[in-house]
């Protein structure tokens, strides 16, 4: 079975996040980048495949250079080749534009399963995946906690909400959203260090892949949320604050 | 440029989502001086076109059809990419349920577009539309524009106050599409809950919830004698439950339960958007996180920022006081 992951590098979680001097985006002068979080796990439900079934697992990455750091650790942990879609902006386009780059990039290899995580941390559209099944043409089930190859078909176990779960039986090739948690993730070892170092990262230009270039979706204005609620910060010692929180939510809000 | 809204129903029953996009559609259409259109799709649906009905909008349309019966993503793109080819309308917008984020961003695909997904405010700016998201799991806000019709986009739950009906009576008009069962690609099988739920979050007055600020499971038993202490529950962010420290039955949020306790102690949450719609029925707020900036704030009524592991045992010996 060939697999295709896509991933995608995204600021770490506890990054300090401003507003450039455009006010279009933000300064990325002092964040750390690592992979978003669903992807790891498309990543690991990837390579779980393909030890069971055999084929080959082809990391794909859009992105500035700093997105080969991402690929290698992706080959590390144990997928066979890479193609990174250079890309020059810092600044996102648009989850159309992203799709329809992916799609160029890997209309000659023709998979079998596509698989991502269900949505970036950073933006969180959670839409690439499904517009990539719609350009190369390919079935797709979102929210996917286990695949379940069946023959000429996959099975696969969906999340709804409120707790509610579905399966879903889909022709193949499909495109597959991968939840977050599913499995436990696996490190690179050093071998896998190792041999990544030989494994083939094929780059692509973004600019020579066709695509409409002109996003549809287009950010205005970034900036700090305004809080909704007046909050009182309280601040002192854990036992003065503590304090301070017994007497506030017995006297102020009368909830204890 | 008339304003669509797709509302969305499972067997027949209401998400209560549909109507917080509805007053967001009508919300908008006022402002753009412009018609309300609303539609729902299934198979024998017309009790729900009638409940639509009586919505301040000026028509509803219903696709009623054997192939819709199910909900799968092939079926009720086909439908809506036709009506929307009949209808032009300028802006489409739909709730932001999972089974939207599975079918609209194809649909928007059909038509060159983008979906501006899980957005908080979506306002007229002259004759444009001015949408607002949240960016880095809500560090951030974004205010997005879409260049050309129809523009698409979905509403975060919560954003909106739910609708209201009334003695209005609009026009019903079924729309026949054409499918054909050999489009459709998928095959769903019915949904089922994976285990009888014997914690009831629902009902609580007091919940104390543990987030991937407890670092590890040995952890967990500090914030579970905060619970104790306060006669509440204990539960979790999706993190803390996807590990298996805690049971998913204990998890809050839109995968999890949702919950309005009088008291709510965010402990070590981050405040993911994910976590935030299942608590935003909660009174009182009260979050501790060492991140002064954790979004988890933005929704609190009272903030420590600081090390829970000094914060929460002192919580506990000053509550054993006030209790005792």
């Amino acid at each position: 079975m060939k697999i295709v992951v896509a991933v995608k590098q995204v600021p770490a979680r506890d990054s300090n996040f401003r507003p450039n001097g455009t006010g279009r985006w933000l300064d990325e002068s002092d964040l750390n980048f690592e992979i978003n979080e669903p992807d790891a796990y498309a990543l690991e439900g990837a390579l779980q495949l393909k030890e069971k079934l055999g084929g080959e697992v082809l990391v794909v990455s859009l992105g500035p250079e700093r997105v080969l750091q991402t690929i290698r650790d992706a080959l590390a942990k144990g997928a066979d080749r890479a193609i990174h879609i250079a890309t020059e902006e810092e600044a996102p386009s648009d989850s159309f534009i992203t799709a329809q780059l992916i799609a160029a990039a890997l209309k000659a290899e023709s998979p079998d399963l596509v698989l991502t995580g269900l949505q970036s941390d950073d933006l969180g559209y959670g839409q690439t995946g499904v517009i990539l099944a719609e350009l190369l043409g390919f079935s797709h089930a979102t929210i996917v906690m286990e695949v379940e190859p069946q023959d000429g078909a996959i099975r696969v176990k969906r999340e709804l909400e409120n707790g509610w779960f579905q399966h879903v039986v889909l022709t193949i090739p499909a495109v597959l959203t991968v939840q977050s948690g599913i499995k436990k993730l696996r490190y690179a070892t050093l071998m896998g260090i190792k041999k990544a170092k030989s494994k083939e990262v094929k780059t692509i230009p973004a600019s020579s892949l066709s695509a409409t270039l002109a996003p549809s979706m287009v950010i205005e204005r970034v900036y700090s949320p305004q809080r909704s609620k007046q909050t009182q910060m309280l601040s002192g010692s854990a036992q003065q604050v503590a304090q301070q929180l017994a007497e506030k939510l017995r006297f102020e809000a009368r909830v204890i | 440029m008339s304003v669509l809204v797709v509302l969305e129903h499972m067997d027949g029953k209401w998400n209560r989502m549909s109507f917080e996009a509805l007053e967001a559609a009508r919300k908008v259409a006022q402002e753009l001086n412009t018609a309300l259109e609303a539609v729902v799709l299934g198979s024998g649906i017309d009790s729900l076109g009638a409940d639509v009905a009586a919505y301040e909008v000026s028509k509803v349309w219903t696709i009623n059809d054997p192939l819709l019966q199910a909900y799968t993503p092939d079926g009720y793109t086909a439908a809506l990419e036709q009506l929307i080819k009949h209808v032009q309308p300028g802006l489409v917008l739909f709730p932001h349920t999972y089974q939207v984020r599975d079918y609209a961003p194809k649909l928007a695909a059909r038509f060159g577009k983008a979906l501006v997904s899980d957005v908080v405010d979506v306002r007229a700016d002259g004759q444009d539309v001015l949408f607002v998201r949240q960016l880095f799991q809500g560090k951030l806000n974004a205010d997005v524009k879409v260049k050309g019709e129809p523009r698409f986009a979905s509403i975060q739950a919560g954003a909106f106050r739910a609708a209201q009906g009334g003695p209005a009576s609009a026009p019903i008009e079924n729309f026949g599409v054409q499918l054909r069962a050999s489009d459709i690609r998928s095959k769903p099988e019915a949904p089922f809950r994976d285990a009888q739920r014997s914690v009831d979050l629902g009902a609580a007055n007091i919940i104390v919830s543990v987030g991937r600020g407890i670092k590890e499971k040995e952890n967990i038993p500090i914030v579970e004698e905060l619970a104790q202490v306060l006669g509440g529950e204990l539960a979790a962010s999706r993190p803390i439950c996807d590990n298996g420290w805690l049971p998913m039955e204990r998890q809050v949020g839109s995968s999890g339960q949702t919950v309005s306790p009088k008291l709510y102690l965010a402990v070590g949450i981050s405040g993911a958007i994910q976590h935030l719609v299942g608590m935003k029925g909660a009174k009182t707020v009260v979050a501790i996180n060492k991140d002064e900036s954790a979004p988890i704030f933005e929704t609190a009524d009272y903030g420590i920022a600081g090390d829970l592991f000094e914060v929460v045992p002192a919580l506990v010996e000053e509550f054993k006081k006030v209790k005792g």
